[in-house]
């Protein structure tokens, strides 16, 4: 089931591809993708969250000289991000359908192989597994990139590839290291399985060589501060329906492996790097606000929105406490749910500023797009997490957690909510009211458009008013999945420990 | 059977096991003769495809005679599973070179007998030096194989740099063997035996700090070094792969190197195996100057084959690692690089040649500048083949790499592994740059030299405007050889079945 789920994108794009019809391409990879999504809505439906086991387990050898597996798993932890996932890339593959591609065969086929990819990374629960969609995931991004991107799309591809896949090769290293160093410990043969690490965790010291290896490699596809260094130039350069899941999809498979691989594995390691972890995250909000702050063109205002959101979120795994990783995997979803029409709506505001991604060039559009200004100041709304919005849920949850363990980080990332509301808005106001800018052509949305955006939207409202969807169903994993650095943090260890702890 | 009569106490010779040899000599010998006929079809035709018969029916011996394990003409080769892996590796690299110079420039320059009959004769020196047993019986594989490469080397006569390159490579190639033969004679000097057995026993009975000796080893394995373009004795590789007929620089990227790392296998791992205490460290530290000097030194080039050359060295270091381990499955992950190795660079290459063939670039990086919308058939290899190379998931290199790196760890090298990954980060920079030359860049306007019909101008390629027929070996080369790096990337089981028992007569510690 899973796997059908993994590869129906890459299988029916890769009909479209040989298939000689124009147009078929895009609507076989647009089926695909729809398929998937089709798929995850009877997953959602039919899981109860009432324990953390896997469901829909898909354990074969894959390697057996190596003790690989292919093994696929889904739980509470990563039932939303796959959904979310194949929600976005339905929905930007259809955004992608409304142009004509140059050799659009190979632009859907590697789409549809990224989807595949993201899907792999997401419900593996065989590091090796792992390890390789996440490295996989990289080519057809870098191909989309370099081949459909803007103007300077080769510096930027070089810079993408290289900061991302140095990280991947050093996780890989740590992967097998990890491995095998475990398989030494217990005297068992090497296995890549994530239950099998997690049961036996190795000494202290090696952890933490080990985490800092792994951590490097999520936090550079995050992007977090200071190793963003790729994001500006992809993020200028990138087609914007491509750009709408590598931001919103992308992004979140470094956070969600710190859930699901790092602290289970590496407990001991996450906890005695929480404070460095935490302050990269507070750097990535406030360095992220202030930079969305003062930058110009509205691909990077959501860009650098994003390195704060994820330090957000990452702060909130980084609580060890339940409530913050609940809100980080919520923020994640709704991250996702908020960037990737974000990205879209851009485009659209690009097309009607003379091609031109800077809000000075805008200015005015939304007197003759009114629909248009009503979804964009909903999804405004919603990165900045206003009341009634899903990210405010996510983002209390995030603080809330943060308070009890960590009450002075939290107390600074207080900053960054208030900071988001400011550029958020900023872009609105820049973009759609002021006076028009020279080359504003304003027009209203298509309802082809219109057909991409509102379900976007749905999904925003409908995680504004019943977060308990996800939320009932993720809490078991997610608490399973921090339950062994809450341990380790709870009797000793905490640097506020002697302070009253308010979650108790 | 004759010489045995004219013999009668001469060796008892097994000659079913010897069986992928014979077809090699009786090919090269007939390959040589149907070359002097003078009809072109034969020439022309013929005797590549009686070249082809003959590696065809090496292949089909060597898996008549899988998993024997004979030591044949009195102990002096063993046929084992080690060395018929490499020789169906050899095989296969030699039928895709056949391939590569179907209609290449130089076996017509230099007529089609000699040229291939002298890449049966190669192979066969390979064979031989990859089973060998004692220190006689190497060095005149060793020979075999390098006496014809020489020559081959040099078949575009007319060409300079072809010249260049097999002066370079013979006196190269010349020194190196001389070291090897006086490294051997040393050895032979302190343990007085020339079997690999007998002379593992000799150090093992405390000859193991020998100074004799010492030097010895240190000859025999700087001078396969030079072999196997092992920094810093690679510095023939660029030059002589640059200068050489494409076809040729592919056979001996492939061949060449994995015959280098068999005997590299056997010296060390059985002959040497007792005083591997002594050639670790140095190796290990050799592999990682090789990684890093390759690597480096692929960065700046513009001609293909020369970033090839580059890379390949790169390649070597990651696969000198696997030896330097000195476990079981240290060589197993190193056999299990050169099948991959031979995967990704036989697509790369046709490729290479095939732009060489077609446009007026030679084998410089706009050769491929635009194959992407131009010819995807093409564009598709070449990219998988880097990325292969590089080391991306679902491809073989990938699998090749994880396993390398498997075996470091597991040997104890953890830093050498970390080395590893290092290079190949360093690598990405240089085979992304095919990649987006191939995607990300328009093909270069029609050069006036080619349009006009001019002759080649300095750098273009000498076959640019001899050939202009559609190459469809050589696409169905590239398409193949992609196909399997991408298949034994998702499914690699077989990879791993194949190398499975290669290691098992290896020195008695592995």
């Amino acid at each position: 089931m899973l796997s059908i789920l993994i590869w129906l994108p890459a299988a029916a794009a890769l009909v479209g591809a040989l298939i000689p019809a124009r147009r078929a391409a895009g609507l076989l990879a647009l089926g695909g993708a729809l398929g998937s999504f089709g798929i995850t809505i009877g997953l959602i439906a039919g899981y109860s969250g009432h324990s953390t086991r896997l469901t829909h387990v898909t354990n074969v050898v894959w390697i057996r000289s190596l003790g690989i597996h292919y093994a696929l798993g889904l739980d509470g932890l990563n039932l939303f991000l796959v959904a979310m996932t194949t929600f976005s890339f339905a929905l930007a593959i259809a955004a992608a359908n409304r142009r004509d591609w140059d050799r659009s065969r190979v632009f859907f086929l590697l789409f549809a192989i990224a989807e595949s990819a993201v899907l792999g990374t997401f419900l593996a629960q065989d590091l090796a597994l792992f390890v390789a969609f996440f490295d996989l995931m990289l080519i057809p991004f870098y191909l989309l990139l370099g081949v459909w991107g803007g103007p300077n799309r080769v510096a930027a591809t070089l810079k993408l590839v290289i900061y991302t896949f140095v990280g991947s090769l050093l996780m890989l290293a740590g992967a097998i290291a990890l491995a095998i160093l475990t398989s030494e410990h217990t005297g068992h043969p090497v296995s890549f399985a994530l239950s099998t690490l997690a049961a036996s965790p190795l000494h202290k010291g090696t952890q933490e060589w080990i985490f800092l290896l792994f951590a490097a490699a999520f936090l550079v596809k995050m992007p977090a501060f200071p190793l963003h260094g790729w994001m500006p130039d992809a993020y200028r350069e990138m087609p914007v329906e491509v750009l709408a899941v590598f931001s919103g999809v992308l992004s979140k498979v470094g956070a969600y492996g710190f859930l699901r691989i790092v602290l289970p594995i590496m407990p001991a390691a996450s906890v005695h790097f929480q404070t460095l972890i935490l302050l990269i995250s507070l750097a990535s909000v406030l360095y992220g606000s202030a930079m969305a702050f003062t930058q110009t063109n509205a691909r990077l205002i959501a860009g650098y929105s994003s390195v704060a959101q994820l330090g957000f979120i990452t702060l909130g795994i980084f609580a060890f406490a339940d409530q913050g990783a609940q809100g980080a995997v919520l923020q994640m979803v709704n991250h996702g749910l908020v960037v990737a029409p974000l990205f879209l709506i851009i485009g659209l505001l690009a097309a009607r500023a003379g091609g031109s991604d800077d809000i000075r060039d805008m200015g005015g559009i939304a007197m003759r797009a009114p629909v248009l200004a009503t979804c964009f100041l909903i999804v405004t709304f919603a990165t900045l997490a206003m009341p009634g919005s899903g990210n405010f849920v996510g983002e209390f949850l995030i603080l809330f957690g943060l308070f009890k363990t960590k009450m002075v980080f939290s107390v600074i990332a207080f900053a960054g909510v208030v900071m988001a509301s400011v550029y958020a808005l900023r872009v609105f106001i820049r973009a759609m009211h002021n006076r028009a800018g020279p080359r504003v052509d304003s027009r209203e949305m298509s309802f082809r458009d219109g057909l991409v955006l509102v379900p976007f939207l749905a999904a925003i409202g409908l995680f504004a008013l019943y977060p308990q969807l996800q939320l009932g169903r993720s809490q078991k994993s997610v608490t399973s999945s921090i339950s062994r650095v809450v341990a380790l943090t709870h009797p000793t260890g905490n640097l506020f420990a002697d302070e009253p702890d308010l979650g108790q | 059977m004759i010489l045995a009569l004219i013999h009668p106490h001469g060796p008892h010779i097994n000659w079913a096991a010897l069986s992928p040899l014979e077809a090699l000599i009786g090919g090269s010998v007939i390959v040589l003769l149907a070359g002097l006929l003078r009809p072109r079809l034969i020439r022309e035709q013929v005797v590549p495809a009686l070249t082809l018969v003959s590696l065809g029916a090496t292949v089909g011996l060597t898996i008549w005679q899988w998993h024997a394990h004979v030591a044949a003409i009195s102990g002096a080769l063993a046929i084992d599973d080690l060395s018929l892996v490499l020789t169906l590796l050899f095989a296969t690299a030699g039928i895709a070179a056949t391939l590569l110079s179907w209609r290449a420039l130089a076996p017509r320059v230099s007529a089609h007998g000699d040229f291939f009959a002298l890449m049966l004769g190669s192979i066969a020196g390979m064979f031989v030096l990859v089973s060998a047993q004692n220190i006689i019986t190497l060095f005149i594989g060793l020979e075999l194989l390098s006496i014809p490469l020489y020559v081959l080397c040099a078949t575009e006569m007319h060409r300079a740099a072809s010249l260049e390159s097999g002066l370079k490579y013979l006196i190269i190639g010349s020194v190196g063997s001389a070291t090897v033969v006086y490294g051997l004679a040393l050895i032979y000097g302190a343990t007085g035996a020339t079997d690999f057995s007998a002379i593992a026993a000799s150090i093992s009975h405390g000859h193991s700090s020998d100074t004799l000796l010492l030097t010895g080893i240190a000859l025999v394995v700087v001078g396969l070094c030079f072999k196997a373009s092992i920094a810093p004795f690679h510095q023939w590789t660029p030059d002589v792969y640059e200068g050489a007929p494409t076809p040729v620089t592919a056979f001996m990227a492939v061949a060449t190197k994995a015959a280098a790392f068999g005997v590299l296998l056997r010296v060390l791992d059985v002959m040497l195996i007792t005083e591997r205490s002594n050639w670790k460290p140095a190796l290990a530290v050799l592999a990682t100057i090789t990684i890093l000097v390759g690597n480096v030194g692929a960065l700046g080039q513009a001609s293909l084959k020369r970033m090839l050359a580059y890379s390949s060295v790169a390649q070597a270091g990651y696969i000198l690692a696997g030896v330097t381990v000195a476990t079981a499955l240290g060589a197993r992950a190193t056999l299990l690089y050169l099948v991959v190795y031979l995967l990704m660079n036989v697509a790369a290459f046709a490729v290479i040649i095939s732009r060489e063939r077609s446009t007026p670039y030679g084998d410089d990086i706009d050769a491929v500048a635009g194959l992407g919308s131009e010819n995807p058939l093409l564009a598709w290899p070449l990219t998988i083949a880097m990325l292969a190379l590089a080391g991306i998931p679902a491809t073989a290199g990938f699998i090749g790499k994880f396993f390398l790196i498997d075996a470091l760890v597991r040997g104890s090298y953890t830093w050498l592994a970390i080395v590893i990954v290092v290079g190949s980060m360093i690598s990405l920079a240089y085979y992304l740059r095919v990649i987006a030359a191939v995607w990300m860049r328009p093909a270069p306007g029609p050069s006036v030299a080619a349009a006009a019909g001019m002759p080649v101008i300095a750098g273009g390629s000498p076959e640019a405007d001899a050939l202009g027929a559609p190459q469809i070996e050589l696409t169905v080369l590239a398409v193949v050889f992609a196909a399997a790096t991408l298949f034994f990337g998702i499914v690699p089981q077989p990879l791993f079945d194949l190398v499975q028992h290669s290691a098992n007569t290896l020195g008695g510690a592995l």
